[in-house]
């Protein structure tokens, strides 16, 4: 291993690696902030829907757990321009990924939801609050509590899963590398790389993770 | 006719087949202090959680000052009253559980805060001041600031209690408020309600202190099997059974042991 | 749009499917394997007093949950060759996906040793049973009834793993999948048919964990 001629290579290969780590880092956001939004409506349906609605949300989600995330990616990549959706490869793997995320977040929020004792329902009805009230100052605090922590570990989940992307052609952080390593040969230290650079973003967002917990918790 | 502060006719509830209150009938004036005994099953927690409307109810009305509670009955059809209708209908009695239910996220004067602010629309200020008044009336003004998991069960009961009646009910309902303590927590929570009974609230216990319920109240309903058994004042209760499974059920109770 | 279904092509070449998908079990199953006995060993090690043990342990555990599983894949198979590291393509992917397993089940094992009460290790001292004897006839089997269903959920996903060996060509179900998608063009029925056959061999391990757990639950 030569560490110079490596060095140099990296050096040489600076603005493709920062712009792959841009892209890893907008498509693991943008599939966090979609799949969010639609994972705290499926986590709802799940736990206060009426019967039907809550029935194919259900389905939904067991379809989609049960769904490796490469399937739902490839799937999503050559389904979607069959039947005329014209998506960039980066589109249709951010909507895989925010697909996957939502069936995550949903059965986090539902999980959450229903930890919560019966009894405080109860109480927040016995002092005269309707349910929107009762949401809004006691379960949904307390939900969120406990999801935080969860939902910060899908963020480094999305993370990981970008990686994926690069089988469809998305130019995110491994693809890059994957270039690279094609053009020099230093598959060893560019793989090894990447997977630091990868290892940092995550080990970040778990400390994070810990702090938001730490943060976030009821004094007992 | 004398206004009565609750008047519960022919009170019928069901969980599925099992008809666990058999017509009820009850009435309760402004002051009264009554209790509730019975062996577990006889649907006297289930009585006192269809007042709050916690547990729907078949048949039958319950009235508090003559405002039929939880149903109307418009054209021979009954049916649920509006969701925001029983959520006011609700404050007008305070509850206090058995597992204490305090919100574990809000310190204690934000839990009796709460119901003031949103349902009372009361300011943070005015609802801090009350709530402030109530904790220390439960001895409990220095621990404001804690939260429940900070608190052993008895203090946590106390702002449980402060919390339903900062919200100024009309009736207080306690349903085994002392059944998830350990022994030496349990008489604070009982001098708490005491004080409270003597001040005049009105107020219906469910519970499993026979000399408590001796002592507090002025009158004692024996629930058996869904319905009334017997009732009557404490000292005839306790002291002259008329009912077999009253003096049965005393037998096997802690009344003659302390 | 005008795209009829047609599912013709693909059962054509249902037999492809079924014998990816018997390859993606197998590779689960050696590796999940191997990696149990990763991971018990790690677990140990994780909540031992011993900073020689748990040290290690801990940072392989951070390592590999911190890194994405497709850069561990590429890194095994093109980069460790370098190094003379060389193994052939089902191997390789079997090496990584143990790997991965043991960093994940040390994780599930761990929690499961964690509560296990004291008084159970005091228990068998009392009655002279050797510290091992307390490990292999106490501790062990009551742990492995308390992470039945976290390591059913842990299995599931390393099941769905599997089909990151598409990536180096291992010809398991995603690979024959997205052959079969580019030779026959029946793109949505192909992609339908895959997911599908995850999704129902999900739910058959599910049902097997959950049997499993039946079986093994004490009366109470």
């Amino acid at each position: 291993m030569d560490i110079a001629h490596f060095l140099d290579i990296l050096w040489l290969a600076r603005i493709p690696i920062l712009k792959g780590l841009g892209f890893t880092i907008s498509i693991s956001l943008l599939a966090i902030c979609f799949g969010t939004l639609l994972g705290i409506f499926v986590g709802l349906a799940l736990t206060y829907g009426v019967r039907p609605l809550r029935w194919i949300v259900r389905g939904y989600t067991d379809f989609i757990r049960g769904t490796p995330v490469l399937v739902l990616v490839l799937a999503s990549y050559y389904v979607l321009s069959t039947i005329g959706l014209d998506l960039s490869p980066f589109q249709a793997g951010v909507l895989a990924l925010a697909v996957f995320c939502s069936s995550h977040v949903g059965e986090i929020v539902r999980g959450a939801l229903q930890a919560i004792p019966k009894g405080q329902t109860e109480a927040a009805k016995a002092i005269g609050l309707t349910f929107p009230q009762t949401f809004a100052y006691v379960l949904g605090p307390q939900a969120l509590r406990q999801v935080l922590p969860a939902w910060v570990n899908t963020a480094a989940e999305m993370v990981k899963a970008s990686t994926l992307l690069s089988i469809i052609g998305v130019a995110e952080l491994l693809l890059r590398t994957q270039e690279i390593i094609s053009r020099s040969f230093l598959s060893l230290e560019f793989y090894f790389f990447a997977g630091f650079l990868y290892f940092i973003i995550n080990y970040a967002i778990e400390r994070f993770g810990r702090y938001v917990e730490r943060k976030t918790a009821i004094p007992s | 006719m004398p206004n009565h502060l609750l008047e519960i006719r022919d009170l019928h509830k069901s969980y599925g087949d099992v008809e666990v209150l058999k017509g009820v009938d009850c009435t309760m004036a402004q002051g009264d202090v009554i209790s509730i005994i019975g062996s577990s099953g006889s649907g006297k927690t289930t009585m006192l959680r269809c007042i709050n409307m916690l547990e729907e109810f078949q048949g039958g009305t319950i009235s508090i000052d003559g405002e039929e509670i939880g149903y109307e009955t418009l054209g021979g059809q009954r049916r649920r009253k509006k969701e925001k209708e029983i959520a006011r209908q609700r404050a007008l009695t305070g509850m206090a559980f058995q597992q204490f239910n305090l919100f574990p996220h809000m310190s204690a004067a934000r839990n009796v805060m709460l119901g003031l602010m949103k349902v009372k629309k009361l300011s943070k200020d005015e609802a801090r001041s009350i709530a402030e008044k109530w904790l220390d009336r439960v001895g409990l003004l220095a621990r404001a600031d804690h939260f429940p998991g900070q608190l052993s069960g008895g203090q946590q009961q106390r702002v449980a209690i402060a919390r339903a009646i900062a919200m100024n009910p009309r009736l207080m309902l306690f349903d085994e408020v002392t059944s998830a303590l350990d022994p030496e927590l349990v008489n604070e929570v009982l001098q708490v309600i005491k004080s409270l009974a003597q001040d005049g609230m009105s107020m219906l216990l469910v519970t499993h202190e026979m000399r408590f319920a001796y002592e507090v109240s002025n009158r004692v309903i024996f629930m058996n099997q869904g319905r009334i058994g017997e009732e009557g004042n404490p000292r005839e209760m306790f002291h002259k059974p008329k009912s077999e499974r009253l003096s049965e059920f005393l037998k096997t109770s802690s009344f003659g042991e302390r | 749009m005008g795209y009829t279904l047609n599912f013709a092509a693909v059962w054509r070449s249902f037999d492809l499917l079924l014998e990816g998908l018997a390859l993606s079990l197998a590779l689960a199953f050696g590796a999940i394997l191997i990696g149990a006995a990763i991971g018990l060993f790690t677990a140990f090690c994780l909540i031992s007093k011993n900073g020689f043990a748990r040290r290690p342990a801990g940072i392989y555990v951070t390592i590999i949950r911190n890194t994405p599983i497709l850069v561990l894949v590429l890194f095994t198979y093109f980069a460790l060759p370098q190094l003379g590291f060389r193994l052939g393509k089902i191997e390789s992917f079997v090496f990584t996906l143990a790997l991965y397993s043991g960093a994940y089940l040390a994780e599930v094992f761990r929690a499961g040793l964690l509560s296990i009460p004291v008084g159970l290790r005091e228990a068998g001292l009392a009655i002279g049973l050797t510290e091992i004897q307390i490990q292999t006839s106490i501790i062990a089997p009551l742990m492995f009834r308390n992470v039945l269903p976290s390591l059913s959920s842990t299995i599931i996903s390393l099941f769905k793993d599997t089909s990151l060996a598409a990536a180096i060509a291992v010809p398991e179900l995603t690979f024959e999948a997205r052959k079969i998608n580019v030779e026959t063009f029946r793109v949505i029925e192909t992609w339908i048919v895959a997911s599908c056959l995850y999704v129902i061999t999900c739910s058959i391990l599910a049902a097997l964990m959950r049997a499993l757990e039946r079986r093994l639950s004490v009366p109470r």
